[in-house]
């Protein structure tokens, strides 16, 4: 995808970490341009990615055929998902929700997101149960992955929601509206009222919830 | 860039899932999907070589012709392929374009055959990659600028004829401009010429000193005093015939007040107003001293030449343009001079009986030894002094040296520009010429075939038989469809020496070569006509005819080029027609660069979704999730939002 590339000039559109998957992104450039020019990362085989998630065969190869066009060097990093988050959201600042967002599809949080990330996300958002995309959307909430949504890290969630608005909204956006909004969540979610929302609690609420329960339906036919 | 957002669409709108939670309604539902989403092999024959290519690949790019369902109007059931009689070479720069999303422009191909493809195939010329789009840039330039050239050459050195109906006032400033249209502003410009320079002569002859026929007084005078009487009628005559003239230009300009500030006619004042102002001067000792410096005005009548003289005017342009230079050039050396005159002063100062007096003095000796004139009316004598003149020549050599081929370069380029153009014109006649018999011959050849009776059909004789035989099946179809627009129209196609006797003034020959691409161009110089409607209709037809008739005749080709440089260079493209529906919804997206897209995907839960429909085109100017392609990408719609968001 040209936007990795142009979106940051030359400097690691590709991660140079495929071998070692644990390793953190060097944080000098010019080892990165060395190895941009000779690592590449090439995802499991079609039959292992067909097994592992709920996608056919076909869908796979237009999936990756679409991935590999836009990122050849096979692995996206969070600038690049930056920018291409904000494309779909131009009028407002969608960079902290992208950032939230990578660390979700980031699961072994190697500041990368290789096509085996991407399809695994892919696969619960559009193919999973309603757990299981309850389980993904709380662990896209709680930032410090610890088990528990805060209401600070509800806040962050909310404010980095609103922020993709921008400033362009009818009615006019007030300031203390996503606090509000993150009060009218937690008064649904918290059962015990204990400041915290666990996973339980969180998976509970939602799926008393109708309206919830009915848009899940929404995004199965994205593909 | 479109095919980044409509490659990750898919996995924003997954993404939103994490929406789902904290919204406060009920999302809407999703838009309807499309029932085939498998991926197909595309073949797109182009002039005989195959390209394949998955579908998804021209999907990326809904706004062109590949990607919409325009392609479907080239598909060949037969051979299941989509065909295209266009340059295969070119198409593999369009195809390249869906491929990788940046459109690269061939080094070796001409930028107008590029852009034609380009505007063929629906891709925006904006598209091109930043790696060649500064190339592009500039070959388009220049390629317009020689069309503007062209165009101007054109107008400039008009036909010998001119519009009916023009003034006296145009016809003479027309005559002014354009000496050589007319035998009479031929005789009138060399004339003027031949003033100017018996002026300049006179001017110059005044002052020589010569000897009279008698010795006495033996004391030489210059011929002016000896002759004064001769040499006032011959300034008389040249002042008279200058004022003429300039009362005349100023007569037949179209602006006057644009005529009055413009240099020549500057000039043309200068050159007079001396004498007028001589005359009513009386001659007295105070105010002869003055009248003598006007006289020294006189001699800006050698630039009158100008008008007559082209290179001197390019010098002119030359030096206009190069003003910043010629700028420099004096600033640096009025800091050297002054430097080197101090230097060269202070060095100076203990010699007695020095010339370098002041600083001032000293200038004198810095400006003739920078310019390397090196008179010797000054010369220092101290060892410090000639130390210090040594750098000052060879400075001066430097910093004079340096502005100078700037200058040279530019004169040089206008120089060629000029003479090109030149050349252009001269050519130009050539190939109308050669345009006109072509067409005339065609013309001809029509009426000869309704002289013959063909026309007619029923009928008969051999001669007719014979004639028919001669011409090919589409010399026929055309002159049957020349014949059907004279019924049309009721009226009849002439050739051109009939048609110009009829309308007088009006010629058909300077107009038919301009008239444009074999579509009618029915509003254009006829308008000029006050003629009533049925002479116009044919004129029109006469234009239709021999536009469309000398297509059909050999020179098509000059006549294509003719249509072809007058054809306007902008592409329309499908892009920017599509984007006017869209520019209403567009609140933030102002540059050039961004087409805003309505993409169905849900609001966020901020919002107030209550339609049913997936994308809220939005009351009161709120607008939906708009998609962004931050390079200069065509709109990504995905079809089922084309219908919903057409306002």
């Amino acid at each position: 995808m040209h936007d990795c590339a142009r979106g940051f000039s030359l400097s690691p559109a590709c991660c140079s970490l495929l071998e070692n998957p644990t390793a953190v992104l060097p944080e000098d450039s010019v080892e990165d341009e060395l190895e941009m020019a000779t690592v590449r990362h090439r995802p499991e085989a079609l039959e292992l990615l067909e097994a592992q998630s709920k996608f056919t065969k076909k869908e796979l190869q237009i999936l990756y055929r679409g991935f590999k066009n836009e990122c050849p060097s096979g692995v996206v990093n969070e600038e690049t998902f930056k920018e291409i988050y904000s494309q779909f959201f131009p009028q407002g600042d969608s960079t902290t929700y992208a950032h939230f967002l990578f660390n979700a599809f980031d699961t072994d949080h190697n500041g990368a997101v290789s096509f085996e990330d991407f399809i695994k996300g892919l696969s619960i958002l559009l193919r999973g149960t309603v757990q299981e995309k309850l389980n993904w959307a709380f662990n896209l909430y709680d930032i410090n992955k610890d088990g528990y949504i805060t209401k600070e890290e509800m806040l962050d969630i909310m404010k980095a929601i609103y922020d993709m608005m921008g400033k362009c909204t009818y009615p006019v956006l007030k300031e203390d509206a996503p606090r509000q909004h993150v009060e009218t969540f937690f008064q649904k979610m918290d059962k015990n009222k204990d400041g915290v929302v666990t996973i339980d609690e969180f998976i509970e609420s939602c799926q008393k919830d109708e309206n919830i329960m009915r848009s899940m339906q929404l995004f199965e036919n994205v593909i | 860039m479109a095919a980044g957002v409509a490659t990750w669409l898919p996995f924003a709108r997954a993404a939103a899932v994490g929406w789902l939670p904290l919204a406060q309604q009920p999302l809407p539902p999703a838009p309807g999907v499309k029932a085939s989403r498998g991926d197909e092999v595309l073949v797109v024959n182009v002039s005989g070589r195959r390209f394949e290519t998955w579908k998804n690949t021209l999907d990326r790019y809904p706004d062109t012709l590949l990607g919409s369902s325009e392609k479907e109007f080239f598909y060949d059931a037969d051979s299941g392929e989509y065909f295209f009689d266009r340059d295969p070479d070119m198409f593999r720069h369009v195809l390249n374009f869906y491929r990788t999303g940046r459109l690269h422009c061939p080094r070796q191909e001409c930028i107008q055959a590029f852009d034609e493809e380009l505007a063929f195939y629906g891709l925006v010329p904006e598209l091109v990659g930043d790696c060649c789009l500064e190339e592009y840039r500039d070959r388009k330039k220049e390629n317009a600028e020689r069309l503007a050239e062209d165009e101007e050459a054109e107008q400039a050195g008009d036909g010998p004829i001119l519009p009916a109906g023009s003034s006296l006032r145009q016809r003479l400033w027309r005559a002014f401009e354009n000496p050589h249209t007319s035998t009479a502003a031929l005789v009138f410009y060399y004339v003027t010429g031949f003033f100017i320079a018996v002026s300049v002569i006179a001017n110059v002859v005044e002052t020589i000193p010569c000897r009279g026929p008698t010795r006495r007084p033996p004391r030489e005078q210059p011929c002016g005093d000896r002759f004064p009487l001769a040499f006032f009628c011959m300034d008389t005559a040249c002042v008279l015939i200058f004022t003429g003239e300039y009362l005349l230009r100023l007569f037949a300009a179209p602006s006057r007040c644009r005529f009055l500030r413009s240099v020549m006619s500057l000039i043309d004042v200068v050159a007079i107003l001396p004498y007028y102002i001589g005359l009513f001067v009386p001659k007295n000792e105070d105010v002869s001293g003055a009248f003598v410096t006007l006289r020294v005005f006189r001699v800006f009548r050698i630039f009158k030449f100008s008008r007559h003289s082209q290179g001197l005017r390019i010098l002119g342009y030359t030096l206009k343009s190069c003003a910043s230079e010629l700028g420099f050039l004096l600033f640096s050396l009025t800091m050297a001079i002054i430097i080197f005159a101090t230097v060269m002063f202070y060095a100076e100062k203990g010699t007695n009986k020095t010339n370098f007096t002041s600083i001032p003095a000293a200038f004198w000796y810095t400006i003739v030894t920078m310019t390397t004139l090196g008179y010797g009316d000054m010369v220092p004598s101290t060892i410090a002094g000639k130390i210090f003149g040594s750098i000052c020549s060879l400075s001066g050599v430097l910093v004079i040296a340096l502005p100078v081929p700037v200058i040279v370069s530019n004169f040089s380029r206008i120089y060629h520009q000029n003479q090109r153009a030149d050349k252009r014109r001269a050519q130009q006649k050539v190939r109308l010429a050669r345009i006109r018999l072509a067409k005339s011959g065609t013309t001809n050849a029509f009426l000869q075939y309704k002289q013959n009776g063909g026309l007619e059909d029923s009928g008969s004789g051999e001669e007719q038989a014979l004639c028919v035989r001669n011409r090919s099946a589409f010399e026929q179809q055309h002159h049957h469809l020349l014949h059907c627009l004279e019924k049309t129209t009721c009226h009849e196609f002439t050739d051109e020496l009939t048609f110009s006797e009829t309308l007088g003034a009006v010629s058909l020959g300077g107009r038919t070569s301009r008239s444009t691409s074999v579509s009618s161009q029915p509003v254009g110089p006829g308008s000029l006509l006050s003629s009533c409607c049925p002479r116009r209709a044919k004129r029109r037809a006469i234009r239709l005819a021999n536009s469309t008739a000398s297509v059909s005749r050999g020179s098509m080709q000059e006549l294509d080029t003719l249509a072809g440089l007058r054809r306007s260079p902008a592409p329309q493209s499908r892009s920017s027609l599509n984007a006017k529906p869209h520019d209403s919804l567009d609140l933030n997206c102002e540059s050039r660069d961004f087409v805003a897209a309505i993409i169905s995907i849900p609001t966020p839960p901020a919002n107030t979704p209550d339609e049913s429909q997936p994308s809220s085109p939005g009351g009161s100017g709120r607008a939906s999730s708009t998609v962004r392609n931050s390079s200069l990408g065509t709109p990504c719609l995905l079809p089922e939002t084309v219908k919903i968001s057409s306002l």
